[in-house]
């Protein structure tokens, strides 16, 4: 058999199955070369030489013939296969559910790592206070009409007992602890007697004070404006302060930031910690120092566009996808 | 509290243009809230005159009228008002003008074929109040072609200031103006007073019993009360009071132009004398707003022989008021403790002007010139003889003196100012000063009651001088604070819970009783609530979160995942973070199937809170309150801490009685108490490296259907605490092949090996020690050990 016609077939074969075939039927145990060989015995000394090599010669060529097949039809089996593995690679991945951080105490959470950096602890306190604390102490008198039914909750069968007004209570009983130099500030809910569009019957403050020698407005100003360029993530936000009266602070301002460049947006109530409610906190002569309230909902309104504040406390799933924050993502301040 | 600039202008001596003014009263504290420039929408509106008043040919209701609008001009328009018709002033809006309360566009038009130019206007039309009806009629003396807001008094623009409430004294246009001109936008005015005394003695006697009170009475008679003059009615409605009679009209107008209010009693309807006391139990008055009070012992009245006429500060009676017919009159200039006001007002819940100022603290030193000033409009606008005044109650305190260290003010706001200044200010408010070595002396007028402290001062010099001098200083450096613990800690458990999928939800405080009572809760009630729904306290966040689930059902979303840290408030108030889950936890994929979230969701929940704790210390009981399935929920302990609970939700808690609160059939929720936690650790324990190969063995056993799982892998990891690195429960079987109430429980136990590797000997004794310490604490009895140890 000449090699030529070994090509042929071999080049003809379409699968490694008949290759195999082929290889058996050439250099199988009574394949065409093997019988030749075996064949040689019989031949006389003088042809056997010439023949043996002659078909060596064939053998070898044609197993070269047949690995360069296998080697072919292999990478074109293994090309067949995978492309019947072919996937749509848009499919869905399976992806764990994830959910998402509420606003408020995101922003609590931002609000207080700020301040914190500027040596500020978070303090906590009751949210049903009692009368002392939440107003006598803050130097507001029994006739103040901040006391009146409409404007605060009381708590049934107990006289003194209201939903806090606002987190400054905490102040006095932190400062019945500690003494100055002292910087706190204090998140949390507080309770008004009011419920419309812009007013929530319950909503978020944060409360600051430092008392400390020789602290001036001038520091409530510088720390005031350091926050809300932090808070913002801009250092060319502008801070007006306006003379304004809290009974608890004097002198008082009320804080606007200009937005935007244009408007004047009031965000801020501040103040020179009043004599008075030093004195209640057994804070010692030669203190003074700053406090201020926020409230966080405006505050979250204005940094992440929030227009509606009561879809704050609806907890309607589309609006908790669409404000929510992923809880694996670091905030830049 | 409203003002108009030329009503300002009266007091203040000023060239200050409206911007500046505006700017002005804000940067010293009287933040203005709203300008109105009334006369802007109208610049186009002028007088014009009927000369013609035909009806329509093809309408029965328009009449076509022939319009002069000025000297030389006529022209037609068509107008469907009533009184239209010839000879009258009227309001003309030209072609191309628009109409201020609608927004029309005056065009020029034809009207059922009648030729139209331009519109006859109606007060409502012009947005300036009044009468629908027809179109406004202006008085003869009205100039042809003139804008008509001037003819009107309406060119004067309307200032809305908020007046905080220490500065009573800034409730009158006087006191606005006395700011203004010491913040330097020129004098203020002198009042102007000219009284003539009377030699007539009064026929009304007062007297005071009140512990703190000034009164000054005046009897007018033959006064004749009408209608007010033109300027009076316009400066009255451009701050929204409407005219009544001049009489009224003089104490609305004296109430806003100097901050004295008044009252005044018809003296024919009076009864003898009047004594100012306190109120006896039960005493009524029916008030001049028709209701009326019943009143109570500590409220200081006005009364006369028959009963009580006014309630002091706060409103006059109706049987003793003045009306058109009134011809003797009483008048009262007084001064009341505000906090009797302030209290006496909220008790009883009347609002109104004189209430609003006087318990804010009126002028004690203004008794006899207010009472002057009344007494001059009203013989100027309604006649009358004068007698002399009654004068009651305690002479008018001493003025206070407060002393100011020079020091306080740079050290209080951060700037220096000199001393010159700071006097000219104090002056300029009617502070008089006088400088002692390092103080300043300070005498406070009679009108500033909320000047009591050396900082009061401060802030006068502050206010006045410009907040915007305030430097900005940087706080001193300090070590940045570390957030606690326990607050890291629910930072994390959020993160956390966020992370398996929770949403975190803020939920009002206050929930409906009968929803809290199925909480253990609905003893904490407010007594004041906004809504019944709103009228206690939870004792658990379950119930808002149910709430909330349900209301994410009803619009379409009914797989929900949400959680809420807050404090809950029991016998004592704590703070509880609390998740639930309703519907699927996974949707149909085309990885897997729905699944419904269930109980071991919930404990899922519960432990990925608890990462961190040390396992061998938290325990599991049956303890789970009331509002959990009994057989599907367990409490949490570390050590003897109850931490919380976890579990489906009882069933009773989904029925029809439910409904109106959640309409779901079943949930799954957690409860955890943060703050009982330890604080969180950074330790973490040395490492050993492990340079021998872990192996594994599987054990099953056949134990009693009730026993806990658990307890089999605690006994497990005590057979041999120091080479079991991992006990896992995989497979758990009952049916056949296990005896009726038996279970097959098959674990898989990791070895360890620490210094050398374990010879076939010791791996078979603490497999024999496993087995017998299994069967020994739970009588367990082994089914199957398979494979042998073997190395992996």
């Amino acid at each position: 058999m000449p090699a030529s016609q070994a090509r042929k077939e071999i080049e003809a074969s379409a699968t490694l199955e008949a290759l195999e075939a082929l290889r058996v039927s050439y250099l199988g145990k009574s394949g065409i070369i093997t019988e030749q060989l075996k064949s040689l015995g019989i031949l006389p000394p003088e042809e056997r030489k010439a023949k043996g090599a002659e078909i060596n010669q064939l053998k070898q060529e044609v197993s070269a013939l047949l690995d360069e097949r296998k080697k072919l039809l292999e990478a074109k089996s293994l090309e067949a296969k995978l492309s019947s593995e072919k996937v749509d690679i848009t499919l869905p991945v399976r992806a764990p559910t994830i959910g998402a951080l509420h606003a408020i105490p995101t922003v609590i959470e931002e609000i207080s790592a700020i301040f914190r950096e500027l040596g500020f602890n978070v303090a906590e306190g009751p949210n049903i206070e009692d009368d002392y604390h939440n107003f006598t102490a803050l130097n507001i008198p029994e006739d103040h009409p901040a006391r009146q039914m409409h404007d605060t909750f009381y708590i049934e069968g107990a006289k003194t007992q209201l939903l806090r007004t606002h987190t400054s209570p905490v102040q006095v009983r932190y400062m019945k602890e500690h003494k100055p130099p002292v910087r706190i500030i204090v998140p949390g809910r507080v309770y008004r007697h009011d419920s419309d569009m812009t007013h929530s019957p319950m909503f978020h403050q944060v409360e600051g004070l430092c008392i400390d020698k020789h602290i001036h407005m001038g520091h409530l100003k510088g720390c005031l404006e350091h926050f809300i360029h932090r808070f913002f993530g801009r250092s060319d936000i502008e801070l007006r302060f306006r003379p304004s009266f809290f009974p608890f602070t004097e002198p008082s301002a009320e804080v606007d930031i200009r937005w935007k460049g244009d408007r004047w947006l009031e965000v801020l109530g501040a103040g020179m910690v009043h004599p008075k409610v030093l004195e209640a906190m057994g804070v010692e002569p030669g203190y003074q120092g700053f406090a201020f309230g926020l409230g966080v909902e405006r505050f979250a309104m204005l940094k992440y566009g929030i227009e509606d504040l009561r879809t704050f406390f609806n907890s309607d799933m589309r609006w908790l996808k669409h404000f929510g924050f992923s809880p694996f993502k670091e905030k830049a301040i | 509290m409203k003002f108009t600039l030329s009503w300002l202008k009266s007091h203040l001596d000023t060239k200050a243009s409206i911007q500046e003014i505006i700017e002005k009263l804000t940067a010293i504290g009287l933040e203005v809230e709203e300008v109105q420039d009334r006369a802007e929408g109208l610049k186009l509106f002028t007088v014009a005159e009927i000369l013609e008043a035909k009806p329509h040919p093809n309408a029965d209701r328009l009449r076509v009228c022939q319009v002069k609008i000025d000297q030389d001009k006529i022209q037609q328009i068509v107008c469907g008002a009533p009184n239209a018709r010839a000879g009258i002033k009227v309001v003309l809006a030209p072609v191309g003008s628009t109409v201020p309360a609608n927004g029309m566009v005056i065009k020029a038009a034809k009207i059922r074929d009648v030729e139209s130019n331009g519109m006859l206007c109606s007060a409502t039309e012009l947005g300036i109040g009044g009468d629908a009806q027809g179109i406004v009629e202006l008085p003869e003396s009205a100039k042809l072609g003139e804008p008509f807001a001037a003819a009107m008094g309406l060119d004067d623009v309307v200032i809305d200031v908020n007046v905080t409430p220490n500065r009573a004294d800034a409730l009158s246009v006087r006191g606005i103006a006395r700011d203004l001109a010491a913040a330097g936008l020129g004098p203020l005015k002198p009042l102007e007073i000219t009284s003539e005394p009377s030699n007539t003695a009064s026929p009304i006697h007062v007297s005071s019993q009140l512990k703190n009170a000034s009164y000054h009475g005046i009897y007018i008679k033959n006064v004749k009360n009408g209608q007010s003059p033109a300027w009076l009615k316009q400066r009255l409605e451009a701050i929204g009071l409407k005219s009544i009679s001049a009489l009224v009209d003089i104490t609305n107008y004296l109430t806003f132009d100097l901050g004295r209010p008044l009252h005044v009693y018809d003296a024919g309807k009076l009864n003898g004398h009047l004594t100012l006391r306190y109120a006896k139990a039960g005493e009524k008055i029916l008030a001049l707003n028709d209701k009326e009070y019943t009143l109570s012992e500590s409220m200081p009245v006005i009364a006369d022989e028959k009963g009580i006429v006014a309630l002091a500060g706060i409103i006059g009676g109706k049987d003793t008021g003045c009306s058109a017919e009134t011809h003797t009159m009483f008048l009262e200039v007084a001064w009341f403790d505000p906090s009797e006001v302030a209290l006496t007002g909220r008790a009883l819940d009347i609002t109104s002007d004189a209430r609003y100022r006087f318990e804010r603290g009126l002028d004690r030193g203004f008794l006899e010139t207010g009472a002057t000033k009344a007494i001059a409009l009203i013989q100027e606008l309604c006649g009358g003889e004068v007698s002399q005044p009654v004068i009651a109650g305690i002479e008018a305190e001493e003025k206070k003196q407060v002393s100011v260290p020079l020091s306080k003010i740079p050290d209080m706001l951060g700037f220096d100012i000199t001393e010159k200044e700071i006097v000219q200010i104090l002056s300029a408010l009617g502070i008089e000063v006088k400088a002692q070595r390092d103080s300043l002396h300070c005498t406070i007028p009679s009108w500033r009651r909320d000047i009591t402290l050396a900082e009061d001062i401060v802030e006068e010099v502050a206010r006045i001088y410009g907040f915007a001098a305030i430097p900005s200083t940087l706080l001193p450096a300090a070590v940045p604070a570390v957030a606690p613990g326990n607050q890291l800690r629910i930072q994390q458990m959020r993160k956390t819970l966020a992370a398996r999928g929770l949403y975190e939800t803020v939920n009002f405080s206050f929930i409906p009783q009968a929803a809290a009572e199925l909480f253990d809760g609905g003893k904490v009630k407010i007594a004041n609530p906004i809504s019944v729904e709103m009228d206690t306290m939870r004792s658990s966040i379950l119930p808002s979160l149910l709430m909330a689930a349900s209301q994410n059902q009803a619009r379409g979303m009914s797989n929900v995942a949400l959680f809420e840290t807050a404090p809950i408030f029991r016998e004592q108030e704590i703070v509880m973070l609390s998740g639930l889950r309703h519907g699927l936890i996974e949707d149909k994929t085309i990885h897997g199937s729905a699944r419904e979230a269930d109980w071991l969701d919930a404990k899922a929940d519960v432990f990925s809170c608890l990462e961190g704790l040390p396992l061998e210390r938290l325990t599991m009981t049956r303890e789970a309150p009331s509002w959990y399935h009994p057989g599907k929920s367990g409490a949490v302990k570390l050590g003897k801490t109850l931490l919380g609970f976890f579990g489906e939700l009882h069933p009773s808690l989904f029925t029809q009685s439910t409904k109106k609160y959640w309409d779901l059939e079943r949930a799954v929720a957690f409860e955890l108490f943060p703050d009982l936690l330890p604080a969180l650790s950074n330790k973490i324990q040395a490492y050993q490296p492990f340079n021998l190969q872990a192996l594994e063995r599987d054990f099953a056993f056949l134990v009693d259907q009730e026993t806990a799982v658990e307890t089999m892998l605690i006994s497990i990891r005590k057979a041999e605490k120091n080479l079991i690195s991992a006990v896992r429960l995989f497979d758990l079987y009952q049916g056949k092949g296990v005896a009726e109430g038996k279970k097959s429980v098959a674990i898989k136990v990791t070895l360890q090996p620490q210094e050398k590797s374990l010879t076939e000997a010791e791996i078979e004794k603490i497999s024999q020690s496993i087995i017998a310490q299994v069967e020994k604490e739970t009588g367990a009895t082994l089914r199957v050990q398979n494979p042998e140890f073997r190395v992996q």
